[in-house]
């Protein structure tokens, strides 16, 4: 063995890697976060526009949106929240897999917004767990893709289990 | 452009129609009885044959007559606008004759209008709320609610109960945005008022 080799050697270590469970399945995950596209408002048009080839949000692994919430593992709320939305939301958040994230692109989605009306929920953190949020009316596709990558950096920070909603209620009644 | 003849004709064929002064266009004041009378003429005899809106407006709690219901019809023969006002008689329970079955667009600004200020047009095909969910309680025009709202439960009982969240009066902070009627065009564009209060700034009354 070469004192100056670095990279993997499968013929020295035998083809086996020793790591940790976490840091193996944080990695897969963050790296393959399918995005279920909530789009209520203007942000959405930026949501279309980062997935678009000049923002292209493939480059960091998160370009396979999927309208159905069976087969995604971040919602991105872009756009106002009404009240009469807020149940919709509500439930298609119930109706994605675990484990799961929420980004809450825009003022609208984070506080409300512009709109301090009886018609609209101030923030949709009220109805669903928010992990980022994205300043802006609407934020440019780079503050979106910024958003994304922070939300990476979570899902690589935290304990694998930790984060499903069963767990969770188990640890909150406990 | 609609011509006195054509004015004058129509207030001698409805003698219960009378005319109001706008700047804008020919505005006729129509009690509700003669409403579909008056828009059955109108659309076969004269030719305002589109409906471009249909609303209503709120006078306020004090005015002897609080609500009334504003169309704007047009005619493409004539080329011009006419502008029906009609006022409803019961300020506690408004009513208003439908329009729908002359003029098929009124079915959802007559929805609006009912969603918006609570005023029932008799014979609509489906009177039910359009904006709102079918089980809010009240109607958001109306000059006496509040711009912010007023608490109430959410529309799906089961998510209510999971999230513990209601519909709630909105903060005011840095709000409301208003526009202001007067000045130039860049100066009268929404603004945020800011109505929050703290200990430097008295509560707006």
């Amino acid at each position: 063995m070469t004192a100056n080799e670095v990279a993997y050697n499968g013929k020295v270590e035998g083809d086996v890697i020793v790591t940790k469970a976490d840091a193996v399945i944080n990695w897969i995950r963050k790296h393959s976060v399918w995005p279920m596209p909530m789009g209520l408002a203007c942000c959405a048009i930026e949501l279309m526009a980062s997935a678009a080839s000049r923002y292209d949000i493939s480059r960091f692994g998160m370009e396979v949106m999927r309208f159905s919430p069976r087969q995604s593992d971040c919602m991105i709320v872009a756009g106002t929240v009404t009240y009469k939305m807020a149940e919709v939301v509500r439930r298609i958040y119930d109706q994605m897999g675990d484990p799961k994230w929420v980004v809450a692109m825009g003022a609208c989605a984070s506080t409300g917004g512009m709109y301090r009306s009886y018609a609209v929920m101030q923030g949709v953190d009220t109805i669903v767990p928010v992990d980022v949020y994205v300043s802006g009316c609407p934020p440019r596709p780079e503050a979106l893709l910024d958003a994304m990558m922070k939300l990476q950096d979570k899902i690589g920070r935290e304990s694998s289990v930790k984060n499903l909603s069963g767990v969770k209620e188990a640890a909150v009644a406990s | 452009m609609i011509d006195l003849d054509f004015t004058e004709s129509l207030l001698k064929h409805f003698t219960h129609v009378t005319k109001r002064h706008h700047d804008d266009c020919l505005t006729l004041d129509c009690g509700e009885s003669d409403v579909n009378k008056l828009f059955l003429h109108l659309r076969d005899e004269e030719t305002f044959d589109l409906l471009v809106d249909l609303t209503a407006i709120d006078h306020g709690e004090t005015a002897e007559f609080r609500f009334s219901v504003v169309s704007h019809l047009y005619s493409r023969i004539h080329r011009d606008y006419l502008r029906i006002h009609s006022i409803c008689e019961d300020n506690e329970s408004p009513k208003f004759p439908s329009v729908s079955s002359i003029f098929p667009a009124a079915n959802w600004h007559e929805r609006e209008a009912f969603d918006m200020f609570g005023i029932h047009f008799s014979d609509h095909p489906n009177l039910k709320r359009i904006l709102m969910w079918d089980e809010y309680p009240y109607y958001p025009l109306r000059k006496d609610f509040p711009l912010a709202g007023i608490e109430t439960p959410l529309p799906a009982a089961d998510v209510a109960e999971v999230t513990n969240a209601s519909v709630d009066p909105a903060p005011m902070m840095g709000g409301p945005f208003v526009a202001s009627s007067d000045g130039t065009m860049s100066e009268s564009e929404p603004r945020a008022k800011d109505e929050s209060w703290t200990e430097e700034s008295e509560k707006p009354s």
